[in-house]
């Protein structure tokens, strides 16, 4: 492969004086600054996930007013996924339990009161009596989500919920499937849902 | 009250309102700094305390000032202590020489306490015939404080910003005096009163732009900001002079680098764009409230300043140490020598324009 040389004169009178170069840096800033003919970068995107556009244009999302949007793919706090009448999806195989490298997922398995509506299917025979997730110990790698061979449990968008204590930050099965009705329709920031639970 | 008397209260009070201006002025330019920067890169910076982030430089003073002093062991300990107060006691001192105001002229003054026989009263804590004199050798005692950090924190980076900021402070110091004696050429006086004065009765010194240029870049190197800011760059060395002062200690630092940025600007405007006074108006005309108003004036063309020095950090990039070197000894000192010369030659050839 023939090489390609390309001589840059950076050495050039223009660039040796500096100052006009430095004039034309300070009417970026300056652009930048006044927010004229400048486009923010960060602009596009914030405008596309928050739904509206950041106070002043700026790329700063005012936190506890301003929420952002994350992405679908974004894992944040679990949720227990329900079926079309309200049974828990999960059947107790502790696969993901198994999977969890970070192993804060606790389960006691029962048999489900559901269990003769399936006389056929073995699956839906147990529910869990007892189902935990200690999100402290999390690290949010998603294994348990793909580990699962019900699609029961799932990575939300959920990003805020800090807890004051360490027993709130134990997610139960009650938690976890309120979680499933906050966020089944995937729209728990745009419509500014909170978590109503304890902290 | 005999006249000793009276000049004392009112230099304590000049001293007083002098101080409370600089200090007050340093909590601004610092949350000015932060939120403008923030500006310049799209964000919205500090906004949340008191109206607006106003109260965001008293929480932080606040936060510095409750936060433990940590005296590392390995410390040269006298050094260390007193290299903050070298650092923050001349950047206070400069403000003693800078006329901030008209004079109010004795009929203006109301106060009765002080009896009936006063005198002119000048805005200025202390007008000295070697004004500039004393601004060029106090600024320079400041880098005694960064080469003392430096030294007595007894770790080579810190050491190497102490030693980068001594040698760029000598580089500067020269186009930065002879730029100096250009003004001191034009006005032919080196008390900053009457400086003020023969710009105040002629033209505004930026008329000699080439000095007011190099004196402007100079100043940007003395006060250590960016471009210039090699005494500190933290990708290459930590924080450098101040790498290892916690709490209040670093505090003083930051704001001595702040109540520099301030007289810095002070000195530019009364230099180089008449100091206080305002354009096209005779401020002796409306008595006090005319003195009032140069007052404002000098605040409002100082922030334009403050605004300029803010507004070149957060534009370009940080200078390699060569070309700095390079910028200082050849390029600018030979332009300064250049604009002594020139000047003297248009001072002989047009010698009504000031005097
Ligand atoms: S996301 Fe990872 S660490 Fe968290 S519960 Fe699931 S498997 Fe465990
Ligand atoms: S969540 Fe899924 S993997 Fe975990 S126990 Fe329930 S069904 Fe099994």
């Amino acid at each position: 492969m023939a090489t390609k040389t390309i001589s840059v004169d950076i050495k050039t009178v223009k660039n040796d004086v500096y100052l006009v170069e430095i004039f034309k840096g300070l009417l970026l800033t300056l652009k930048h600054f006044l927010k004229i003919g400048a486009k923010s970068a960060y602009l596009a995107p914030t405008e596309r996930r928050a739904g509206k556009l950041s106070t002043n244009n700026r790329a700063t999302i005012q936190y506890p007013e301003e929420k952002w949007v994350p992405y679908p793919q974004y894992r944040g706090l679990h949720r227990l996924n329900k079926d079309e009448q309200d049974r828990t999806k999960c059947v107790a195989c502790e696969m993901c339990a198994t999977a969890c490298p970070a192993d804060c997922i606790f389960i006691e398995a029962e048999r489900s009161p559901w269990a003769d509506e399936f006389p056929n299917d073995p699956k839906r025979e147990k529910h869990p009596k007892i189902y935990e997730i200690d999100v402290l110990r999390c690290i949010f790698c998603g294994f348990c989500e793909e580990a699962c061979p019900c699609e029961a449990i799932e990575l939300t968008e959920i990003y805020d919920f800090a807890a004051y204590s360490r027993e709130n930050a134990v997610y139960d099965k009650e938690k976890l499937e309120r979680v499933y009705d906050l966020t089944k329709d995937g729209k728990f920031y745009q419509e500014g849902r909170k978590l109503d639970f304890e902290f | 009250m005999d006249a000793f008397t009276q000049n004392l209260i009112f230099t304590v009070l000049k001293i007083a309102f002098v101080l409370t201006f600089t200090l007050l002025g340093v909590t601004m330019v610092i949350l000015a700094e932060r939120r403008f920067s923030a500006f310049i890169q799209d964000r919205l910076g500090p906004n949340r305390t008191w109206f607006g982030g106003l109260g965001q430089s008293f929480a932080d003073g606040i936060k510095l000032i409750v936060k433990e002093d940590v005296i590392p062991n390995h410390v040269d300990r006298l050094v260390y202590l007193l290299a903050p107060v070298v650092m923050m006691t001349p950047a206070l001192m400069i403000g003693a020489v800078i006329p901030f105001g008209a004079t109010i002229p004795s009929g203006e003054l109301w106060l009765p306490l002080l009896g009936a026989n006063l005198e002119n009263l000048v805005l200025q804590i202390a007008n000295i015939n070697v004004g500039i004199l004393y601004f060029v050798s106090v600024t320079s005692i400041g880098v005694y404080g960064i080469v003392m950090g430096g030294w007595a924190q007894n770790n080579k980076y810190s050491l190497l910003g102490a030693l980068r900021a001594s040698a760029q402070m000598i580089s500067y110091e020269l186009p930065l005096g002879l730029s100096v004696v250009a003004v001191v050429l034009m006005a032919g006086s080196l008390s900053l009163g009457e400086i003020v004065k023969v710009q105040q009765e002629g033209f505004w010194f930026i008329l000699n732009f080439p000095a007011f240029l190099v004196f402007l870049i100079a100043v940007f190197a003395e006060t250590n900001r960016l471009p210039f800011d090699l005494a500190e760059c933290e990708q290459e060395l930590v924080a450098g002079y101040h790498t290892e002062y916690s709490s209040m200690k670093f505090g003083m630092f930051l704001l001595a680098e702040y109540a520099n940025l301030i007289t810095s600007s002070a000195f530019i405007v009364t230099l180089f764009f008449g100091g206080w006074d305002v354009p096209f108006y005779d401020e002796t005309a409306h008595g006090l409230a005319g003195v009032l108003l140069s007052v404002i004036v000098f605040a409002i063309k100082i922030s334009f300043f403050v605004f300029l020095f803010i507004w070149v950090r957060w534009s370009l990039p940080r200078f390699r140490y060569d070309q700095l070197m390079h910028l200082g000894w050849k390029r600018l000192l030979p332009i300064s020598l250049a604009t002594v010369v020139g000047t003297a030659i248009l001072m002989v050839l047009f010698k009504d324009l000031y005097h």
